[in-house]
Parts: structure tokens; sequence; C-alpha cells
């Protein structure tokens, strides 16, 4: 085995190379992105807000509509690509991550985006998921969790708490849940973040950033099922509640919970959220989401101890690494390049000969 | 020019047989080179545990490579070796049975050591004791001649002995007077970073070759003149490269990227690694996490509108069932190579079996039918492969390829094609609306057909103006719109199996070889039994009996005149490596009571078996017997 050569990729932006509108085109609305199908969520359903939030913010990206494709897997989440007039396609259960990197592989021109659930993300398909955000392949993936499996009419799910009484945990469930950021950031994925439903701006900005990433972007969202699992996230939302337990990640500044808690570093290396004025001084944490080390990030993710006392939401982890699609399309180049261009007839009758031929008059 | 007598043979079968450790395979593609540089025809079959290094000297740790070459066309690699080469007890103890008495047995007797001898469980040598009496026996100590031809090396002996297959290449090529230069400048090439190891092995080949010159233990060399075979370039390769070569090729032509997606498995994964190294030809691989990552990569490079293609062996299409689904639903090309081993689960992953036809035709949830192919030979593999890429770009279709090990491995010469003669297999995809809406403005359809293929548009992201979402729900018909609406479903389930029934208006009739134009019987096979199917054939007209032989190579849809075929004999035998897969398939579609002959012993039909149940079958035919 050998390490192979520097491809020397440059640090591109997450839309590199997908055809943009012209400067003098009348920049696209919402309408442009919502395609004539009926969305047919059940009232009140989280995912609403969240496709208002896509179908608003992806006017902003000033791509070729044409060139942006969603691949979702199966949930009500998934649901999700029909809504929007992009390419879609609504694929199998878990399998999206693997269908995106084929695309995404084979075309630099598209700006792909796959939509899953919890169950979808990391039950089914957390094989393929580990894998999207290891190798790095230029994807945004927008993961709606809801704690439960929706569309099968409210089973517990991976990231359900311990305990959850569901369809089919009558007493209760066993099984210790996923934190899908700890996940992420262990599987050293190049940039991971956490937003809610319920939060439109926040949501914009972070989905802002998840674009212009190149690599694998996982987004977690928080999603409300108000059918089989209302208020999952209500602390996060209710007035009184949110703001001590919402740490706000802002890239560069010290990590608060609420007006008097800060998250500082001890001594011994681990984080803890304390007074403000018990703080040590130089103690706090300034969030750096540019950290080549995830550490600090996977520590952040830890402060949630399945309680909601501390959520961190924002942009935990944003670095830049060459991306599985870019290398390997630079190794097919880069191949054709050496041998003077794309191959032609003499070329294919060359290969088809081999080094070892003879001949019958 | 050598000394001794030459005497001319038509054809000769030999077999390299040793532990796993002692470069059979190796040996045996050599030889193979240097027949076919002589314009022999030939067919090779290599025999290999599936461990990597099983314990040495075992029985189980033995590996052959066998090859039948000949003057005129040949057909399978033999059922029964002229020669055997055997490096050790273990290799004569394995082979030994399917040694006709009178045959030829070189043995290596510096490996009969009683240590040796008592792995295998031989009380005495056979060598000594008598009980090889009925064979020709060469004693040679391979090994120390190799060590004494090196003496001068500054190599370890260990280094030393492992020369010992060249020396025995080098006698087998003076034997049969096979020319050493193909060797010799292949050893170069592969120890150009290792020249003492280069010169060894070279010494050791010619030492081999001298050997046979000098010592009086051959008598005789002999020489099998060339094959007659139509005009042309030609190289020898196996069914696995030939499957990369025809998808490299099939891309060429269509003009279209070709994206692999693949997990490594056993008889499939050098197609993995003959593609990965073909990107100067705009071949993408992607080795994936599993199976199922591998089919959806592919998938996802289809939509994208790129030639998408996986390969795996049974376990793995197994895995891949719900994605060639999706490949149903969603109306995409997707070619499948199914490189078939012996089953269930695990089974033998380094021997044959024809046991996925079913699981490749009926293995999916719900009405999904795909095409299915399979191809004859090793040679057959480049045009399968082609065909496959046809008819998934023309119809959207998934298509499995059934392969197998035996043609996976197993190597013949092929008459390289001109790139010009090869199938042109331009695609066309959509760039415009195709249909009305209701008020009368121009709309896609993404599931409007073409009519006389049913093939729906094939329209990529990034064409302006057909953005369109497709997935594994049902679609309404024309729109592809979600819909859950009865009569939708019940057409649309049709629509897709009259799609697949409507390949048949584009793969040629099934031809009937019948000679004499008398045969009451008819031997019908699919996929690689051709060779051996053939040969039976042979041998029972060979002995005045008419007989007639079809083989099939489209399994879904059938070719249109199959019925017909069937319906032309009064008996039908269909010979399979499964317990009769193909043979249920015949009898349900068409009322037809098939005899089945099987056999799933990992290794293909030996020709004279095969002709015996012909010959039995012809009998009870003519005395009315059914
Ligand atoms: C192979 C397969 N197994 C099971 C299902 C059934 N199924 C559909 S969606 C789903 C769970 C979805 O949960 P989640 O991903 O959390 O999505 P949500 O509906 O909550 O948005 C299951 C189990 C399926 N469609 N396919
Ligand atoms: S079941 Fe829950 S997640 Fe699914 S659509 Fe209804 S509210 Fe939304
Ligand atoms: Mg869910």
């Amino acid at each position: 085995m050998s390490t192979g050569t520097d491809l020397g990729i440059p640090a591109l932006g997450g839309t590199q190379g997908v055809p943009r509108l012209a400067e003098d085109t009348p920049r696209q609305t919402k309408k442009d992105f919502t395609s004539d199908q009926e969305v047919r969520w059940c009232p009140g359903c989280g995912d609403y807000a969240v496709l208002a939030a896509v179908q608003g913010f992806l006017p902003d990206l000033g791509l070729k509509r044409e060139n942006i494709v969603f691949v979702s897997g199966i949930g009500c989440s998934s649901r999700f690509p029909y809504y929007l007039d992009t390419y879609g396609m609504h694929s199998i259960h878990g399998r999206a991550p693997a269908i995106a990197t084929g695309l995404a592989t084979s075309r630099e021109d598209l700006s792909v985006w796959v939509i899953t659930g919890d169950g979808d993300a990391l039950s089914i398909g957390g094989n393929h998921l580990i894998h999207a955000m290891r190798r790095n392949v230029n994807l945004t993936i927008l993961l709606f969790n809801n704690k439960i499996y929706g569309l099968t009419k409210g089973q517990y799910s991976p990231t359900s708490d311990v305990g959850s009484v569901t369809k089919s945990t009558p007493v209760g469930s066993v099984d210790h849940p996923f934190n899908p950021v700890s996940l992420a950031l262990g599987a050293e994925a190049s940039f991971v973040a956490r937003t809610m439903d319920s939060d439109r701006a926040h949501l914009t900005t972070v989905l802002q950033a998840a674009a212009e990433h190149r690599g694998t972007a996982l987004v977690e969202i928080y999603q409300n099922c108000p059918i089989f699992n209302d208020g999952a996230f209500q602390l996060l939302k209710d007035r009184d509640e949110k703001e001590a337990r919402v740490l706000n990640l802002v890239h560069g500044e010290p990590v608060r919970a609420g007006n008097d808690h800060v998250v500082v570093r001890r001594a011994d290396g681990a984080l803890a959220v304390v007074a403000e004025s018990e703080a040590e001084p130089g103690s706090v944490l300034v969030h750096d989401a540019g950290d080549e080390d995830p550490s600090l990030a996977f520590a952040l993710s830890r402060l949630d101890d399945g309680s909601m006392t501390h959520i961190p939401m924002g942009i935990f982890r944003s670095v830049s690494r060459p991306t599985y699609d870019d290398q390997v399309r630079a190794q097919v180049d880069g191949a054709r390049s050496s041998a003077g261009g794309p191959a032609d007839d003499e070329d294919l009758a060359a290969l088809l000969r081999g080094r070892d031929t003879w001949t019958v008059a | 020019m050598s000394s001794k007598p030459l005497q001319r043979l038509d054809r000769v079968v030999i077999r390299f047989a040793g532990d796993s450790g002692d470069g059979m395979q190796l040996t045996g593609d050599r030889f193979t080179s240097e027949t076919a540089a002589l314009g022999n025809d030939l067919s090779t079959l290599p025999n290999f545990p599936a461990e990597i290094r099983a314990p040495a000297g075992t029985l189980p740790g033995v590996s052959s490579f066998q090859l039948h070459f000949a003057d005129h066309d040949v057909l399978t690699p033999g059922d029964r070796p002229d020669v055997l080469v055997a490096m050790n007890p273990a290799a004569l103890k394995a082979n030994l049975a399917d040694l006709p008495r009178g045959s030829t047995i070189i043995v290596n007797t510096d490996e009969f050591s009683k240590r040796n001898l008592a792995k295998v469980g031989y009380a005495a040598s056979p060598v000594e004791d008598g009980s090889l009496e009925s064979w020709h026996v060469h004693e040679i100590a391979l090994t120390s001649i190799t060590v004494e031809a090196l003496a001068d090396f500054g190599l370890t002996r260990k280094e030393k002995e492992r020369a010992k297959n060249m020396l025995a290449l080098g006698l087998l090529s003076w034997m049969y007077s096979r020319p050493l230069e193909g060797t010799e400048a292949f050893l170069k090439a592969k120890f150009a970073k290792a020249p003492e190891i280069l010169e060894a092995n070279l010494t050791a080949l010619r030492a081999g070759y001298n050997y046979g010159e000098t010592t009086e233990d051959f008598a005789v060399r002999f020489e099998v003149a060339p094959a007659t075979m139509p005009p042309g370039t030609y190289r020898t390769i196996t069914g696995n490269a030939a499957m990369a070569l025809g998808l490299v090729s099939a891309s060429h032509r269509a003009g279209l990227p070709l994206v692999l997606g693949s997990y490594p498995i056993t008889p499939a994964s050098d197609i993995l690694h003959t593609l990965s190294g073909m990107k100067r030809y705009g071949v993408t691989t992607l080795q994936a996490e599993d199976e199922i990552a591998a089919v959806g990569m592919a998938l996802g490079a289809s939509f994208g509108g790129a030639l998408g293609i996986t390969s795996t062996s049974g376990p793995g299409l197994a895995l891949k069932a719900e994605t060639i689904g999706l490949g149903v639903s969603t109306e995409l090309p997707l070619v499948i190579l199914d490189i078939q081993r012996g089953g269930p689960s695990t089974g033998l992953p380094t021997k044959t079996e024809q046991s996925d036809l079913l699981q490749a035709i009926h293995g999916r949830n719900g009405e999904s039918p795909v095409a299915v192919i399979a191809p004859q030979s090793p040679s057959d593999c480049f045009d399968i492969a082609m065909e496959a890429v046809r008819i998934a770009t023309t119809y959207r279709t998934p298509v499995i390829v059934l392969s197998d090990g035996y043609l996976a491995n197993g190597s013949e010469p092929w008459r390289v094609p001109g790139v010009a003669d090869l199938p042109d297999l331009e695609v066309e995809f959509a760039t415009g609306p195709n249909d009305t809406d209701d008020k009368g403005e121009p709309v896609f359809h993404p599931f409007l057909r073409d009519p006389e293929t049913l093939a729906r548009p094939w329209a990529v992201p990034g064409t302006a103006g057909l953005e369109h979402r497709i997935g594994g729900i049902e679609k309404a018909d024309v729109t592809g719109h979600i819909s859950y609406d009865p009569d939708n479903h019940d057409k649309m389930t049709r629509l897709r199996q009259g799609k697949i029934d409507r390949i048949a208006d584009t793969i040629p009739d099934l031809e009937v070889d019948d000679p004499s134009g008398e045969a009451r019987v008819l031997v019908l096979g699919w996929g690689s039994t051709y060779g051996p199917i053939a040969a039976a054939t042979r041998l029972v007209r060979a002995t005045g009996l008419p007989i007639a032989q079809a083989q099939l190579r489209h399994l879904s849809p059938f070719p249109k005149n199959l019925g017909e075929v069937l319906r032309a004999y009064d008996r039908v035998i269909v010979p399979e490596m499964n317990l009769g897969q193909l043979a249920l398939l015949l009898r349900g579609h068409f009322l037809v009571d098939v005899q089945s002959h099987t056999a799933v012993r990992g290794l293909p039909f030996p020709a004279a078996d095969l002709a015996e149940v012909l010959h039995k079958s012809i009998a009870q035919t003519l005395e009315g017997v059914q």
C-alpha cells in the first residue's frame, strides 16, 4: 500500500463547479422551488417549517435550479424532494447517502442534497451515513430528528430516549440512543451542525453555511412530530426554559448558557457548564469550529446528557479536507490528461489487443 | 533443435497441481500464453481453495490449473488430464482419481518425505509401493535440481526453492515444444526491480528445459500443430477480463462515462481490479462500504446520466435486491454482474455454479421484472457486457448478467474485434418537453413511454425545464406523480413487465445446431455449460447418433422462438449446475416436460459424463420410453 500522490486540490466552495444563474436573470423566488405536488404531512408537522425554510433559502444560492438534486430515503421527512421543483429521487430506506455519492461523484456540476430521518440515517442507513462522512463526499445531509419512526406510526428510533414508551416499547425502550452530532464527529465529518425546525433564522444561517461547505455537511434538525412524539424538543422552544438550556455556538465567541453561565475547560481538560462568576479567568471556552482536532467539538456534543439540560446548537465543526468526489475525478482526469486526452478509437483498440497478441493469416 | 524424436499429437490436457504457495496458477498462465502464441486453440480451468494459504502440504491446500490445447477447436478444459504435474503428495492424492490409467505423472520426489506423506494419509510412498504402476511416472527431484541449478546465486535456500515452478514450466515447455520467449519477457517485466530473483527464475526455467533435453527419462518430445482459426489478431482472455473490456467498450460506444460501484467478493473482484486501472478510459470505480451501497452508487450515477454498473457474486446479489427493485421502479439503466459461485450462503467461494438464475429473475419483492442474460464462454463475456449495456440503455432497465467462476477465471483465445465493428450504443437523453398539458402548454412527462420499446425518457439533472422527481413509490402512468390508484398500479405493473417482454423484439432467435436434421432429442443449456454440452454433443454424434443442441444467452426475456424450438423435439434435456432452475422456468412458461440433468460439484460438467446422459436419453426416446 502506498499513500498515492498529493492531488493538490485547492479549497473550493461547496457549490463550486455548479452552474449559476447569469447576473442579469431575475432573482429566483420561493415559488420557483415549489413543485405542483400537494404537501401531505400531518398538520403541525415540523417538516413544513423546514420545507419553507429550504424553499426560501435556495434562491439565495443563485444556482441553476436544474443543477440541484435532492435525494432522500424513506420516512415522512423523506417525502421532501417531491415538494421541491428541482431534480429529486425518493429512494429506499437508508440508502440515500450511497445513491447521492454515486451521483455527486459522477457529476461535479450538481449540488446534491440528502434528506433523511433519524431512523433512515441512523438505523437502517447507519453504515452509509458514516461512510459518506468519512469519505467527505460533497453532499449536504439534512437529518430530520424527531426521535421517532413517523411514517410507520410511532415506534421508537435510535435517537429515542431510554424509557420511551412507544407502540413497540409499551413498557419503555431499553436501548441507549445515538447522539447524531457525536456520531458525525466520531466519523470525522468535516461539517457538523444542529438546528431547530421552528427557528427559521437559525435554520437558514446553518443551511447557508452547510451549502457553502465543500465536503459532507451533516445538519441535524430537531423536528417535532406532533402525532407520535409531540413536544420532544419543547424545552428548547419554551421561552422560559430555552434560555438556560440552549448553548448557541458562534465561531470565535465564548460558549454561553443563558445570561449567567458559561462553558469552561476544567484543569483535566473536560468541559463543564459553570456560573460565569465562578469561572476561572481564561478558562471559558471560545468556540473554534475550524479546529482540526474534533475532540472539543465532540466534548461539546457530550454536554447533552440526554436530559436536555445543555444543548449546543449551531455549527460544531467546519474544517476543510479533500473531498472524495473531487479526488476521484482528479484521478480520472489525471489519467486522461497524462495519456493525452480522452480515449479515441485507436486507444480502445490498443486496450483490447493488450500486450500479448498473435496473428492468424 | 532437439535431438530427440518428435511425436505429433492432436490434443493434450495438462494439469499442474501443487500447494497453494507453489505458484501453480502462474505456471498454468504462462504455459497458456506459450501455447496461445503457438496458435493452438485452448481452454483453461484454474481450481483453487478459498483459503489464501491453507496449511502447507494438506489436501485442502491443493491448487491446480488445467489446460486443454489442440490443433482443432477446443470446447472445454478437458475432462481428464493426459499429464499431471504433482508438486507434492497432496497434489497427487487430490488429483489421481481424475487421471486415466496410462497417462503421465510427473512427481516432485523431493516433497515425498515421510512427514508429507503422512499429512495426506499415505502409509507408504505411492511412487515406491507400486500403486502407480498403471501410470507412466516420471520421478524428478524438482526442488533439489532447482536449488542445484541456482547454486551460484546469493539467495537463501527458501528463495531458490521457490523457483521450482519455473523449472517445472521449463520441462513441460520442452516436452510440448513450447517457446520460452514469452515467459522470459514476462519474468523480466515482473521482476524488473529484483534482478537476482529474475535471473534465478530465468535460470530455473532454462534448467527445466535443458533437463528434458538431456535426461534419458524423456525419450520423446511432443508437438501439437496450430489450430485453424479464422484470420485475425488473437489474444487469450479470461471471462472477467473480457467482461471488463466489454464494459469499457460499451462505455466508449455509448459515449457515456462508466461508473462501477463494487464491494470485493470472489470470484468477481478481478472486474473491480481491472476497471480500477482503466481511469484513462473515463472509468470511475467506487469501492463501496457494502453491496447495497455499491449498487446504490451505480444507480445514483445512472440517474446522473452515466453508465452505472455493479459487480458481485451471489451473496452480494442478495444484498442488492432492494436497490435493483428501485431501478425497476425508477426505470433507470443499470447493469448488475453476478459472477456466480457455489451457494447457499458463503458456499464455495472459489468454485463454479449456476444457482442464481431464479434469484436473478425473481429474487425481489413485488412484480419486479429485469432482463437477465448469460455469457457462454470466457470471450463471450465481452459480447454479453455490450449486450447488457444495450438492453439497459435502450429499455431503461436493470440488466443482470450471470457469469460464473468457471468463465470468470477460465481463459481461451479471443479474436480481438475491430472497434468500428462493435455495436453502436449511442443513447439519447431527453432535452425538452415531450407532451402538452390540459391547457395545451408543453410539459415534460417523465413516464411517457416510447411506443415501440415502452422505455421512458432518460432526463438527467442539469437539463433545464425537465426537473422532476422519481422514486420507489408507485407512479401515475405518464406524469410520474405518486399514485395509489388501483387501476394505475395494475397498468404500471403490466407496463413494466411488457417493457421487459418487448426486449425479445431485439434479440436473435435461438439457434439450434442439428447438422443431420434428424435429431429427436434436443439438449438445451444456458450460460457457461456451452462448452461441456457442445463437447458432449460432439461425442454423441461421433457414435452416429443425431442430437440437436442449443444454448440460451437470454433468460429474461427468452428468445421468441423458444417455445417452438422446445415443441419440435420428442425430448428436451436441460443440463444445469443447479437443481433444475431453468427446467422449472421452461415447464412454467411452455408446459413442456423437459428432462432436467443437474450436478452441483463446483466444477463444470465432464463432457464424457454428459455424453453418457445424452446417449441414454436418445436410447429411451428411440424406444419410446418417456
Ligand atoms: C427496507 C425497509 N424496511 C422498513 C421500512 C418501513 N419504514 C419506512 S419509514 C421507517 C422509519 C422512518 O423513520 P425516520 O427515518 O425517523 O423518518 P420519519 O418518518 O420519522 O421522518 C420504516 C421503518 C421500509 N420502508 N423499508
Ligand atoms: S407522523 Fe409525525 S413526522 Fe410524520 S408527517 Fe405526521 S407529524 Fe410529521
Ligand atoms: Mg424519525
